[in-house]
C-alpha cells in the first residue's frame, strides 16, 4: 500500500534514494568498526604494541567520521524525503479533493477527510521516514554482521543460523495476529473524535437536556473499547521483544560455550571472540528495529488505506472531450429528468421532471419538506448529474459545458451556507476576486447587505469567524447572495436563501433583482408564499414529481397543495 | 440564530508553545500514576532486573575472557566444567532479564492504556461541565485537538518514553558502576566524554525541540484552514473557488513542510552524530586502555578488563543516545499534557442550587408530596429544602418572570436592559424581533446557560438561582434552531429527550411533531441510521427530528427557538396543531421570524435592542398599529 503511495514522493524521489544509498554506506562503515577494534585489541593491546594501537585508532576514527559523514547525510535526506513526501500526499489528497463532485463529497464524511489530510498523512510520513532509514539499515545490519560472523568464524555463524529463522516465524506470526486488532483501533479512533465532535456541536443540546452524564458514559464506552483494543493489539506485541533477548541471550551464551572451544583449540583469538560478540549484539539490536518497524507499518498500513480511498475515488462526473465554452442564454429545460442520489433507478429522489424556463424569468419553487426541491436546482449548475434525461442551459446539455463556464454562468446560494473566516471584502470576492470596491458596494445593496455592513465599525474590512459566526443569519443569508451576485451570472439560484430575512428586506432584495438584474433567470426556493407569488410562474413540488406550474393567481385557483400553504400562512391574518 | 457575537479565539493558538512549567506539568502527570502504585512498583522492579541483566551480560565478557577463556589456554588438559557452570548461571541471569522486561511491558502496557483512558473519560467529563460561554470562546478544533493530538502526544511519552528513561537510566547507574569498578581513570575519560554528547544533546535538542514546535504550530495551521475548507467544500464548487483555495493550501503545506524538515533532519542526525562520538570515546578508550596496560602504569589493567570495558562504554553510550532521541516526544507531550491540564482546570459551570424537580402527587390530605412510585401522575413539584431539615412542595405549573433584569456577554455591552416579562401557567408566549434584539438571549437566561448582569427571575415564584441547574433544564424543552443530531438511529435520537421511552412513545412523539411521515418513507424506517451532520435529511427533516426529541421528554415547559424555519408551513401547521395539543395548560415560548407562527401566542413580545417595546395579543398588537403591525403589514424591516 505505502509503495502504491510512494510513487507520489515525485520531486522528493531523489532523496527518497538516497536516503537508503546513504544508509547503506553508513552501515557499511559502521560495521568495519567491531572488525578495526578487533585488530586494535588483538595486534595493539594484545601484542603490546602501541603504534599499532595508534595506527588502528585512527584508522578506526577515519572510519568513523565517515560513518558519522553518511549518518548525518542519511538523516537530512530522509528528513527531507519524509516531509516532501507527505506535502505530496496532503497536495494530492486536496487536490482530489477539489475535483470531488458532490456524490463523491457526500461519499466520505467532511470529518473523515480531514483526519485522512491529517493524522493518516502524519501516520504514513513517519512510517516513510522509519522505511528509508530503518528498513534497510536494519536487515542490512543484520546480514553484515552475519557475513562477519561468518568471516570470523563459520562454525559460530551457524548458530544465529538456527535462531533467526525461528525469530522470523515468531514475529510474523505476531505481525498477523495483531494487525487486525490495529485495525479496529483505527476505527475506534474514528468513533471517539466522532462522538467528541458532536457533543461539542451540540453541547447546548446536551445541556438543555441534562444529558452530561449520558455522553460522559457514551464517551467512556468507546473510550474503553478503545483501552481493550489497545491493550489486546500491544500485549501481543510485547511477546516480540523478549522472545528476541532471549533467542540472542541464547546465541550469546552458546557462542561463548563454543567460542571458547575454538579458542583452546586455537582456531578464534580472543579479540576475535569479543568482536563476534559486538555482531551479536548488533545482530539482537538490528532484529529489535525490524520488530519497531514492523509494528509501526501493521500501524500505518490502515492509515495508508484510508488515504488511497480518496486518492482512487473516481470523480463521478466527466468533462466532456469538446466542451461549449460558452452559455448563449440563462434559459432551462428539463426533458424527463430522473435523479437518484445513489444512482438506483429505484431509490429516485426526483422522477418524471419536465420543466421549461426562458432566459429573464423568475420562477418560484414550493415543495413540502423533503419534497426534492433542492435536488432539482442542483442539477443546474451539475452539482449532480441526471440519472435519466436531461437538463439543459441555453439550449446545451449541462454535460456538454465546461464546468467552469457553467458554475460561472449559474450562482446558486445553498441552502446551507458557509462564510469564511476573513474580511467581508474577502468573502464578497470568492464571486469575483478583480470586483472593484465599488461594485462590492453595489452588490451589497442590491442584497440588502451594506445597510448593516455600514453599521459595522470596520464595514466592509469587519472581519468574519470560521463558519460566520460572528454575523446573524439573516445577514449571513444575505452576504451570501451579494457574493452570489458578484459573480454576473446569467441564472441566479436562491435555495431557501432568504428564510432568516424579514419578509420586507426579503420585497426589498426581490425588487432590485427585478430592476437591476431583469436579464438573469431568477429560481427562488422559498417557504413563504410572498417570497415567490410575484414570480412570472411558480413550480409546485410533492414528492419528487411537479404537482403543478402556473402563476399565484392559476395556483391559488386550482392545485390543492398550494391552497393550503398558502391559507396555512394566511391564517390568523384572516381570522 | 447565531451565538453571542464576542470574539472567538483564533486556530492553533496555544499550540506549538513549549510548557510553560515543564517540572509541576511533570509531577501532575506522575500523579496519576499513584492508582497503579503497586504494579508500577514491580516495573521498576522489573527495569532494574532486566537492566542488571544486561550489564552484567557486559560484565561477563571480562569474566569470561579473563577468568575462563584465558586459563584454558594455559592448562594442559582443558577444564571446561567452571566454564560450564558459569554458562548456566549467565542463562539463568538472561532468562531472568528476559521474564523481567516481558513481565515490565506487559504491566506498562495495562497502566499506560489506563492513565491515557483515565485521563481521556476525565477531560471529557470536565468539557461537560464547562459554562456555555467557554463553548462560545473556543473553536471547537481547538477543543478537539486536545482530545486527538496532546492525549495522542501523551501516549507516545507513557507507553515509550518513560519507561525508556527508567530503563536508561538504571543502565546508566549500573553501567557506571561496573565501570568504576573496573577501572577509575577510564571511566574519567568516560565521563568526560558524556559531557561532551550532553553539550551536542543540548545543543541539538533545543534546536530540535524549537522547530519541533513549529512544526506543531504550522501543523495546527493547515488542519485548520483544512478543517474549514473541507466543511465548505460545496460552496467551494459552486464558486469554482477550487484554484484559490488549493493556492491558499499549497502556501501552508510547503510552510508545513519546511518546518517538519528542519524538525526531522536535527532529530534524525542526532543519533548518528551520538553513536559516532561514542566511536570516538571507544577509540580514545582503547588508546589510553591500551597505553596504561602496555606501559604498566596501573598495572591492574589486563587484557580481559580493556576489552570489557570497552563493552561497557557501548553499553553507556547507546541508553544515553535512546534517550537523547526521545527528548522531541517528551518536550511535545509536556506541552500537550500542560494544555490537558489547563482545560482540567477551568472553572466549571457553577451550580449553587438546592430546590430540585420531583413527579408530585396529592395525598388524601389534598397536600403536594413527592411520587414515590416511577408511574408518572403529569404533575411536577419543586421540592425545597427548608431550614429545618424538611422540604416543601410547590407546583411547578410554569409561571416565569423577569425583573428587571440586565444581561451582557461581556461586560461593556449589555444586550438585554430592564427587562420585565410575565408568563402565566399554560400561556404560550412569543418574542418577535430583529436578529440580535435578544430573543434567543432571554431563553438563554431561563435556562441559565448565562447569568444575570441585574435584576432576577422567578420560576413558580423561586429563584432560578437557587434551583439546582440539572433540574431547571430537566423542566425545560429546548428545541434550537440550529439542530444538532447524533450518530445513531433515528429512534436513537429522538429517544434522546427521554432515555427511557419506549419505541411507543418515541413514535408517539415522532407522530405528534409531524416526523413519523417522512421517517417511515427512510430506507430503513426508525432504523435508519444518520449521522451528526444528517446528511441524508433535509434541513427541515432535521428540525421535525428535533421536534420529537422534545416531545418525547413531555417537559412541563417548552422554549421553541426558530424551530420551525425549515419547514414549510404546511408542515408546521401540522407540527403545532400537535404541539399545541401535547403543551395544552403549559407555559410555551415561541421565537420565530414567520408572524404566522407566533400569530396564535396569548402574548407576543416585540423586542427591539433589548428591551421589550410592545406585548400583548396579535389582535391588540395590530390594534395598537405599533411596530408589530408595521412588521405584519410589512411596513417595517425586521432584520
Amino acid at each position: 500500500m505505502i509503495k502504491k503511495l510512494f510513487s507520489r514522493a515525485r520531486e522528493y524521489k531523489r532523496y527518497a534514494f538516497l536516503t537508503p544509498l546513504f544508509v547503506l554506506l553508513e552501515v557499511g562503515t559502521d560495521v568495519l568498526l567491531p572488525l578495526l577494534m578487533a585488530r586494535l585489541i588483538d595486534y595493539g593491546i594484545d601484542g603490546s604494541d602501541l603504534g599499532a594501537v595508534w595506527k588502528y585508532g585512527l584508522f578506526l576514527l577515519g572510519t568513523a567520521a565517515l560513518a558519522l559523514l553518511f549518518g548525518v547525510l542519511s538523516g537530512r535526506t530522509a528528513a527531507v524525503a519524509s516531509a516532501g513526501f507527505a506535502k505530496n500526499l496532503r497536495h494530492d489528497i486536496f487536490y482530489k479533493v477539489q475535483d470531488f463532485s458532490f456524490t463523491n463529497i457526500d461519499h466520505f464524511s467532511t470529518a473523515s477527510i480531514v483526519t485522512r489530510l491529517t493524522t493518516d498523512v502524519t501516520n504514513v510520513q513517519n512510517s516513510f521516514q522509519m522505511m528509508t532509514r530503518i528498513a534497510v539499515r536494519a536487515p542490512f545490519t543484520l546480514i553484515v554482521s552475519f557475513l562477519m560472523v561468518l568471516s570470523l568464524s563459520p562454525q559460530l555463524a551457524l548458530i544465529f543460523l538456527c535462531i533467526i529463522p525461528f525469530l522470523a516465524l515468531l514475529i510474523t506470526v505476531l505481525v498477523r495476529r495483531a494487525f487486525p486488532l490495529f485495525e479496529k483501533v483505527f476505527k475506534t479512533y474514528d468513533k471517539l473524535n466522532n462522538v467528541v465532535q458532536e457533543n461539542l456541536r451540540g453541547i447546548r443540546v446536551v445541556k438543555s437536556y441534562v444529558r452530561e452524564d449520558h455522553e460522559t458514559e457514551k464517551f467512556a464506552t468507546v473510550s474503553g473499547e478503545m483501552y481493550a483494543l489497545n491493550c489486546a493489539a500491544e500485549k501481543i506485541m510485547a511477546f516480540a521483544m523478549p522472545a528476541m533477548q532471549l533467542a540472542v541471550y541464547a546465541a550469546m551464551i552458546l557462542i561463548s560455550w563454543f567460542g571458547a572451544r575454538l579458542v583452546v583449540g586455537g582456531n578464534l583469538s580472543t579479540g576475535q571472540l569479543t568482536s563476534v560478540f559486538t555482531y551479536s549484539m548488533q545482530i539482537l539490536m538490528s532484529l529489535m528495529m525490524v520488530a519497531m518497524v514492523l509494528v509501526m507499518l501493521t500501524m500505518s498500513k490502515a492509515s495508508a488505506e484510508r488515504i488511497a480511498e480518496v486518492l482512487d475515488e473516481v470523480p463521478d462526473l466527466t468533462a466532456p472531450a469538446n466542451p461549449v465554452r460558452e452559455v448563449k442564454d440563462g434559459s432551462i429545460t428539463f426533458h424527463h429528468v430522473d435523479f437518484s442520489y445513489s444512482k438506483d433507478p429505484n431509490k429516485l429522489a426526483l422522477s418524471g421532471v419536465d420543466l421549461d424556463i426562458h432566459s429573464g424569468e423568475t420562477v418560484g419553487i414550493l415543495g413540502g419538506t423533503g419534497s426534492a426541491k433542492s435536488s432539482l436546482v442542483q442539477l443546474i449548475p451539475r452539482l449532480y448529474d441526471v440519472t435519466a434525461g436531461s437538463v439543459k442551459v441555453g439550449g446545451v446539455d449541462v454535460r456538454e459545458y465546461d464546468l467552469e463556464v457553467l458554475r460561472d454562468t449559474v450562482a446558486m446560494v445553498l441552502q446551507k451556507n458557509v462564510l469564511f473566516s476573513g474580511t467581508i471584502k474577502e468573502n464578497l470576492r470568492w464571486g469575483d476576486p478583480n470586483a472593484s470596491d465599488e461594485e462590492l458596494v453595489r452588490v451589497c445593496k442590491l442584497a440588502c447587505a451594506d445597510e448593516f455592513i455600514s453599521t459595522f465599525p470596520d464595514g466592509y474590512d469587519t472581519h468574519i469567524e470560521q463558519g460566520g459566526s460572528n454575523v446573524s443569519g439573516g445577514q449571513k443569508q444575505r452576504l451570501c447572495i451579494a457574493r452570489a451576485l458578484l459573480k454576473k451570472p446569467k441564472i441566479l439560484i436562491l435555495d431557501d436563501s432568504t428564510s432568516a430575512v424579514d419578509t420586507k428586506t426579503d420585497a426589498a432584495i426581490r425588487k432590485a433583482f427585478r430592476e437591476e438584474i431583469p436579464n438573469t433567470t431568477k429560481l427562488i426556493i422559498a417557504q413563504r408564499i410572498s417570497s415567490i407569488q410575484d414570480a412570472d410562474k411558480i413550480i409546485v413540488l410533492d414528492n419528487g414529481r411537479i404537482a403543478a406550474t402556473g402563476t399565484h393567481e392559476e395556483l391559488l385557483a386550482t392545485n390543492q397543495i398550494y391552497q393550503q400553504v398558502y391559507y396555512s400562512q394566511q391564517k390568523g391574518g384572516l381570522e | 440564530m447565531a451565538g453571542p457575537m464576542h470574539g472567538r479565539q483564533g486556530h492553533g493558538h496555544g499550540k506549538g508553545q513549549g510548557a510553560k512549567d515543564p517540572k509541576k506539568t511533570l509531577k501532575r502527570l506522575m500523579s496519576y500514576f499513584k492508582a497503579y502504585k503497586g504494579r508500577f512498583v514491580v516495573v521498576l522492579l522489573c527495569i532494574l532486573l532486566g537492566a542488571l541483566a544486561n550489564v552484567s551480560a557486559s560484565l561477563f565478557l571480562k569474566a569470561l575472557i579473563d577468568d575462563y577463556v584465558a586459563p584454558l589456554l594455559l592448562q594442559a588438559e582443558a577444564d571446561f566444567s567452571p566454564l560450564l557452570r558459569v554458562l548456566t548461571t549467565m542463562a539463568c541471569i538472561y532468562l531472568g532479564g528476559a521474564v523481567a522486561s516481558f513481565t515490565y511491558n506487559r504491566l506498562m502496557i495495562g497502566i499506560s492504556q489506563n492513565i491515557l483512558q483515565d485521563v481521556r473519560n476525565s477531560l471529557f467529563a470536565k468539557v461537560q461541565t464547562l459554562p456555555v460561554r467557554y463553548f462560545d470562546t473556543h473553536t471547537h478544533g481547538d477543543m478537539m485537538s486536545h482530545f486527538t493530538n496532546d492525549i495522542d502526544t501523551l501516549r507516545q511519552m507513557l507507553s515509550q518514553s518513560i519507561p525508556q528513561l527508567c530503563s536508561s537510566g538504571i543502565t546508566i547507574l549500573a553501567v557506571s558502576f561496573a565501570m568504576l569498578t573496573t577501572s577509575i581513570p577510564l571511566t574519567l575519560v568516560v565521563v568526560l566524554g558524556v559531557f561532551g554528547m550532553l553539550r551536542v544533546v543540548g545543543t541539538l535538542g533545543s534546536k530540535s525541540g524549537k522547530y519541533f514546535l513549529a512544526q506543531q504550530q504550522s501543523l495546527g495551521k493547515a488542519n485548520g484552514f483544512i478543517e474549514e475548507m473541507i466543511h465548505g467544500q460545496k460552496v467551494i464548487k459552486v464558486f469554482n473557488h477550487e484554484e484559490t483555495a488549493k493556492a491558499d493550501f499549497d502556501a501552508l503545506n510547503e510552510e508545513l513542510r519546511a518546518n517538519a524538515t528542519r524538525a526531522n533532519k536535527f532529530a534524525n542526525i542526532l543519533m548518528p552524530i551520538m553513536m559516532n562520538i561514542g566511536n570516538l570515546l571507544y577509540v580514545v578508550i582503547a588508546i589510553v586502555g591500551g597505553t596504561l596496560a602496555i606501559t604498566g602504569v596501573t598495572g591492574a589493567l589486563t587484557l580481559g578488563s580493556i576489552a570489557a570495558f570497552l563493552q561497557l562504554t557501548r553499553s553507556f553510550v547507546n541508553p544515553i543516545s535512546q534517550v537523547s532521541q526521545q527528548m522531541n516526544s517528551i518536550i511535545m507531550a509536556l506541552a500537550g499534557a500542560e494544555r490537558i491540564f489547563a482545560l482540567m482546570d477551568e472553572e466549571p459551570e457553577p451550580d449553587e442550587g438546592t430546590v430540585t424537580l420531583v413527579t408530585a402527587k396529592y395525598d388524601a390530605k389534598g397536600e403536594l408530596t413527592e411520587n414515590d412510585s416511577d408511574e408518572h401522575t403529569g404533575t411536577w413539584a419543586w421540592k425545597i429544602p427548608q431550614d429545618d431539615g424538611t422540604f416543601s412542595y410547590t407546583k411547578l405549573t410554569g409561571d416565569v418572570r423577569f425583573f428587571d433584569v440586565d444581561f451582557g456577554y461581556t461586560e461593556e455591552k449589555l444586550v438585554l436592559q430592564d427587562i420585565y416579562l410575565c408568563a402565566e401557567p399554560g400561556q404560550k408566549v412569543a418574542f418577535v424581533g430583529a436578529t440580535g434584539a435578544g430573543k434567543t438571549t432571554i431563553t438563554n437566561l431561563i435556562n441559565r446557560f448565562y447569568d444575570l448582569a441585574d435584576g432576577k427571575i422567578r420560576y413558580d415564584g423561586i429563584n432560578i438561582n437557587k434551583i439546582k441547574k440539572a433540574d431547571l433544564r430537566r423542566s425545560l424543552g429546548i428545541v434550537l434552531q440550529e439542530t444538532c443530531l447524533f450518530t445513531g438511529s433515528v429512534m436513537d435520537n429522538i429517544r434522546y429527550g427521554k432515555l427511557d421511552a419506549s419505541d411507543e412513545e418515541c413514535i408517539a412523539a415522532a407522530q405528534l411533531a409531524g416526523a413519523d411521515d417522512f421517517i417511515t418513507r427512510l430506507p430503513q424506517g426508525y432504523d435508519t441510521l444518520i449521522d451528526g451532520e444528517g446528511g441524508q435529511l433535509s434541513q427541515g427533516q432535521r428540525q421535525l427530528l428535533a421536534i420529537a426529541r422534545a416531545a418525547v421528554a413531555d417537559p412541563p415547559v417548552m422554549i421553541l427557538d426558530e424551530a420551525t424555519s425549515s419547514i414549510d408551513t404546511r408542515t408546521e401547521a401540522i407540527v403545532q396543531r400537535g404541539m399545541d395539543g401535547l403543551m395544552y395548560g403549559r407555559t410555551v415560548f415561541v421565537i420565530a421570524h414567520r408572524l404566522s407562527t407566533v400569530q396564535n401566542s396569548d402574548v407576543i413580545m416585540v423586542l427591539e435592542q433589548g428591551r421589550i417595546i410592545e406585548s400583548g395579543t396579535h389582535d391588540q398588537l395590530i390594534s395598537e398599529h405599533g411596530k408589530y403591525y408595521q412588521l405584519y403589514t410589512g411596513a417595517f424591516e425586521l432584520e
